[in-house]
């Protein structure tokens, strides 16, 4: 089974009378049909037992909790905060990434999508050894009396820290998929680089970018390990939905139903504006390369 | 693969075998009777403050019974207990406080009686630079102070603050220090050693744990403040063992070595107040 259209042909085969196809043609075939079926039984199943763990009353009941009201706010604000930061900062590093070669731009490379390896309580750790009040720059942030563990901002930097790779990783390809000679046009019209950048290249590559910023909201959103660790655990500063979760599952099995059930409906409302973005799937640089056509 | 994507039947059959499979396999987890396997192995749920003193005994109790071995889990009390009233599978439950061990009790998890093992007083800890220069606790009210205490919901957590109120009353406190105190609260963790490792990195400047969350090594990095003895908090750890244990014989031995003397004893070594009567 190498080219395409052999794959195509034990695919048919397997709906066909055994007679034609060999045992593996046939358990190769059935498999293709069983995985997406297993697959989304193995998602879908959890999400359907979050949402009929919560009676749609009780939802709208305990939404003025101020445990599950503060969170919503607190992660709004963070999360909005921390996609701002990822944005403004990962436009110009994915510009170099996709126009520039050599051994920085692999390191820079490394560098800024190594969050998205790294497991989370690692980089929290490793967040309080750079930027706590004894870390290696939060000390000297102590000089100037700012300490950042156990504030809004530490949650903010732990969730932009996790969320800067997908964003990167989208405009990157976004950008690359851009027409050169569209550039090359604009410079020879007169046009100064960063002038390219903003009225050439930005709008060509928005549906990257926009489904980027989504991408990178909801890992935004979702972040806990580096927060916790990082940032810690106060309602109203620090304590953002996925903490309030993980608190509320050990005492308050409701409210923990709940705040899941609003993580659920703000991430997939996040995946609907990710689709309607990049126009037709979830990952930004097939569909600007496609934009492009 | 357009013909198989398109014939109908063969995707309502594959959906049908794959719910009939996953309801067998989750029927299969859930029913089926834990093996016995020839080594014993005795799963243990501990309060996080039993983790020097329980993984001390746990080694003298797997040399004293060959074939046995023991595997620790230890969280905040509350936690254990929500994993417990989820189902979770542990032989003995040794948490910090009465209330968890109640909440076990009331989802049936607990074999008989409780039993009281251990009491451990509370500490007033500061990283060893100090740099709030907290000199003794009624400075804990002082604007500015970053205390780090457990959860409302955690044992440390619920006896710090019982702890705080019965400071009140003592020299330079007074009425409204409390609740000061609480408002230089910047994180709530969700078991004792995670205020132990903020206050050790120095990025808290006070913690309320165990004493005998001060162990030796730990002396080097933080500093405890003097608690009246007449003021402070005592927890008390009781141990059960479960109903439903899947090592039933070695699960009543470990309830009884911790009882016991030679438990008492590792108990006392590692700060805490031994209760049990030594048999």
């Amino acid at each position: 089974m190498t080219a395409a259209g052999h794959r195509h042909g034990a695919a048919a085969r397997a709906v066909a009378p055994p007679a034609h196809g060999t045992p593996s043609d046939i358990l190769g075939g059935t498999w293709f049909v069983l995985a997406p079926v297993l697959l989304t039984l193995i998602i879908g199943l959890p999400m359907l037992a979050l949402l009929t763990r919560v009676p749609p009353g009780a939802l709208l009941a305990r939404l003025g909790d101020a445990v599950v009201r503060e969170a919503l706010a607190l992660s709004l604000v963070t999360g909005l905060g921390a996609t701002a930061i990822v944005v403004a900062l990962g436009l110009p590093v994915a510009w170099w990434l996709a126009t520039r070669r050599g051994v920085a731009m692999r390191a820079l490379e490394v560098v800024v999508l190594l969050p998205m390896v790294l497991p989370p309580t690692v980089a929290g750790f490793a967040l309080l050894m750079a930027f706590g009040r004894a870390g290696l720059a939060g000390r000297v942030f102590a000089l100037a009396g700012v300490t950042l563990p156990f504030t809004t901002a530490a949650a903010v930097l732990a969730q932009a820290f996790m969320a800067a790779p997908f964003f990167i990783l989208a405009a990157r390809a976004g950008f690359a998929a851009v027409d050169p000679r569209l550039l090359d046009a604009a410079a020879s019209l007169g046009a100064s680089e960063l002038g390219v950048f903003t009225r050439v290249v930005l709008p060509l590559s928005r549906r990257a970018l926009l489904a980027g910023a989504a991408m990178s909201a909801a890992r935004a959103l979702g972040e806990f390990g580096a927060t916790i660790t990082f940032a810690g655990n106060l309602r109203g500063v620090t304590q953002t939905m996925p903490l309030a979760v993980y608190e509320a599952m050990q005492s308050d099995l409701d409210t923990a139903a709940l705040l899941s059930v609003l993580l659920l409906v703000m991430s997939v409302l996040l995946l609907a504006g990710l689709g309607a973005a990049s126009g037709l799937t979830a990952l930004g640089g097939g569909d600007a390369r496609r934009g492009r056509r | 693969m357009p013909r198989v994507l398109g014939s109908r039947w063969l995707w309502l059959a594959a959906t049908v075998v794959a719910a009939a499979a996953l309801l067998a396999a989750i029927d299969l987890f859930a029913e089926a009777p834990a093996p016995r396997p020839a080594p014993v192995t005795l799963t243990v749920f501990a309060a996080a403050s039993l983790t020097d003193a329980f993984g001390e005994m746990a080694h003298r109790f797997e040399t004293a019974h060959p074939g046995v071995k023991v595997r620790l889990s230890f969280a905040g009390s509350q936690q254990l207990a929500a994993q417990l009233a989820q189902g979770a599978r542990a032989d003995v439950f040794a948490p910090a406080d009465r209330r968890w061990m109640d909440d076990a009790r009331a989802h049936g998890r607990v074999d008989g009686e409780p039993r009281a093992f251990a009491r451990n007083a509370l500490a007033v800890i500061v990283p060893a630079a100090n740099p709030a220069r907290i000199g003794r606790i009624a400075d804990l009210s002082r604007p500015g102070v970053k205390l780090v205490l457990c959860a409302v919901s955690v044992p440390a957590g619920r006896h710090a603050r019982e702890l705080l109120a019965r400071l009140e009353a003592a020299p330079g406190c007074g009425p409204g220090w409390v609740a000061r105190v609480l408002a230089n609260v910047v994180s709530e963790e969700d078991n004792v050693r995670g205020v132990v490792g903020k206050v050790q990195l120095g990025e808290a400047d006070a913690g309320i744990v165990y004493r005998s969350d001060v162990t030796v090594p730990l002396r080097r990095a933080v500093r405890a403040l003097d608690v009246p003895d007449s003021l402070n908090v005592l927890a008390e750890y009781p141990i059960a063992v479960m109903a439903d244990a899947a090592a039933m014989g070695a699960a009543h031995a470990f309830a009884d070595y911790v009882c016991g003397a030679e438990g008492q004893a590792t108990l006392e070594r590692h700060g805490f107040q031994p209760v049990a009567r030594v048999p």
